[in-house]
């Protein structure tokens, strides 16, 4: 009886990670090297809806990036498995866009043609004239319609971010990744694109994972916020839903006192209970 | 008093050359101090006791050298042409061999920077052949082709062609991962890969290949000619000129392989501009 028992649960798990839109199913990575094997993550389970925005938080070399790398598909788990829709990830493909931490556009093409290389990619039933339309209609959503005949080497790193995001929302992703995409920009710059990343969010409601390294971008940005322990061998420390009501704004926010009770928690999370060796 | 002053300064406004000279004097003064100095010195040398090498004066009180400077175009058949017509000849020669090169070079540069497998059996092939001198191809592009013409062209090419091939090699490698992600995560299709990334990152590497190649190639076909005897070509110019000992011809000659050597080399970098702006 227990034993029957036990395998319905067993297979109940299993038939609702499969109904689950992405699930990291136990994942570990294991990097060989000379000095013997050298394991980056471990026990690393999450589930994540369909339109979703999530936000990883950690210390550097805790392994966000490897986690959203076997997301993409740029990386295999050593065990364990990642599924999208019940299918596991084996390469990398245009329903996963990444917006890469550096851009990564090409700078002999102008921005529209930039964005039109993947629009181009990932329609090629659509007409021309269509897809010209997809490409100043996304460049317009992140406000670069006057910067489209321009180089990237011509323009500002916002700018550059900004055509970085057009590209990846401009092929409809199932899944947007972001490998902490506001990094390197001056703080007003920060926040204009984290609205103008919410709203586009709204609007399209695709699941976004992100990393960030700012507790506030996480706390107006993400429904739960994924706090890694510090690696070797790092895992999911704690999940924090974010309760926020949306759309969001974020002088209200600030106001709430959950806010810091949130902040708090997250920060005590960063600097006491996982303090990195060298932060202190 | 007053006119004057007005007069020369309205000179200087509306007289190009003179506002040309103002704007860029301190840029031209240096390099034309230097050339005259050189020129100089030059002379003085080749009046010392016991020396046989003639001042650059010569070129002009040398009378056969004279002609030759005056009358570039001058064609009375056989060997006897101008210097224009002996360097169009060795150039013609270039063209061919460099061109050989460029496509040949360009072509297996990219199929062995893909191909990881090739890249590291043939590298040390390249790597030993890329150090032998183009005089050295000349006994054995005489052999193996038995002509004088095919064997220059061949000598040309065999010059040109490593740089030409190993920096287009090592662009194909070395583009960005960057870029790669992009491709990986769009799945761009060969062809879109081969000219939306991998041609355009490796260009400017291919045009450094291109620089040094045609700045060797010029430098091959001088040794190569100096070698074949009995073609109209500056190298053999050089070497008709050193058997007769008429040496300020040697000069003028030598003048003029520089200056083409200096136009070649911009040429394929204006060709760089054009083609790959800004990278």
């Amino acid at each position: 009886m227990q034993t029957t028992n036990r395998k319905l649960v067993n297979s109940m798990e299993k038939q609702l990670k499969l109904d689950s839109f992405l699930t990291i199913d136990n994942v570990s990575k294991i990097y060989p090297t000379p000095k013997g094997p050298y394991t980056v993550l471990q026990n690393v389970n999450l589930t994540i809806n369909q339109g979703e925005f999530i936000c990883l938080i950690g210390h550097s070399g805790c392994g966000k990036s490897t986690l959203l790398n076997m997301v993409s598909g740029f990386a295999q788990p050593t065990g364990g498995s990642v599924n999208l829709k019940g299918k596991a990830i084996t390469q990398p493909g245009p329903d996963r866009m990444v917006v890469f931490q550096n851009y990564a556009l090409l700078p002999w093409l102008t921005v529209f043609d930039n964005v039109y290389l993947a629009v181009d990619t990932v329609y090629p039933q659509k007409i021309e004239a269509e897809k010209r339309a997809i490409v100043r209609e996304h460049l317009a959503l992140v406000g670069l319609t006057e910067a489209m005949e321009k180089k990237p080497t011509q323009i500002s790193g916002g700018m550059k971010q900004r055509v970085s995001i057009a590209r990846a929302l401009a092929i409809r992703p199932e899944v947007l990744i972001l490998d902490e995409p506001f990094g390197a920009l001056d703080p007003i710059t920060k926040e204009e694109l984290q609205e103008e990343l919410l709203k586009i969010w709204h609007e399209n409601r695709c699941t976004v994972l992100m990393i960030t390294h700012d507790i506030d971008e996480a706390l107006f940005l993400a429904d739960r916020l994924v706090m890694m322990t510090n690696g070797p061998a790092a895992t999911i420390g704690e999940v924090m839903s974010i309760p926020f009501a949306r759309p969001r704004d974020r002088e209200r926010i600030m106001e709430d006192p959950q806010y810091y009770d949130l902040r708090n928690h997250a920060l005590d999370f960063l600097y006491n209970r996982f303090a990195h060796d060298d932060v202190a | 008093m007053t006119t004057t002053v007005k007069l020369n300064k309205n000179g200087t406004k509306n007289n190009p050359v003179l506002a040309f000279w103002q704007k860029h004097k301190n840029d031209l003064i240096p390099p034309l101090v230097g050339v005259i100095g050189f020129l100089l010195l030059w002379e003085m040398t080749s009046h010392l006791p016991g020396m046989r090498l003639p001042g650059p004066s010569s070129l002009f009180t040398d009378e056969r050298t004279r002609i030759l400077l005056l009358y570039p175009f001058y064609d009375r058949g056989g060997l006897d042409k101008g210097l224009f017509w002996q360097t169009m000849a060795s150039l013609g020669r270039v063209a061919q061999g460099y061109s050989l090169a460029a496509i040949v070079g360009i072509s297996v540069g990219i199929l062995v920077g893909t191909q990881p497998f090739l890249d590291k059996a043939l590298d040390p092939i390249f790597q030993f052949l890329r150090m032998v001198a183009p005089l050295a191809w000349v006994p054995i592009a005489l052999v193996a082709l038995q002509q004088n013409h095919p064997a220059a062209i061949f000598v040309i090419f065999i010059t040109s062609v490593w740089p030409i091939l190993i920096n287009t090699t090592e662009g194909v490698k070395q583009i960005p991962q960057d870029y790669i992600n992009v491709q990986k995560v769009l799945q761009l299709s060969k062809t879109k890969f081969f000219f939306k990334i991998l041609l355009p990152s490796a260009l400017p590497y291919i045009f450094t290949g291109l620089r040094i190649g045609i700045g060797l190639a010029w430098l091959a076909i001088i040794a190569a000619e100096i070698v074949m005897s009995g073609i109209v070509g500056i190298g053999f110019f050089i070497w008709d000129a050193y058997q007769q000992n008429y040496i300020s011809e040697i000069i003028l000659a030598v003048i003029y392989i520089g200056a083409i050597g200096l136009i070649l080399d911009r040429a394929i970098a204006y060709l760089q501009k054009l083609i790959a702006p800004g990278q």
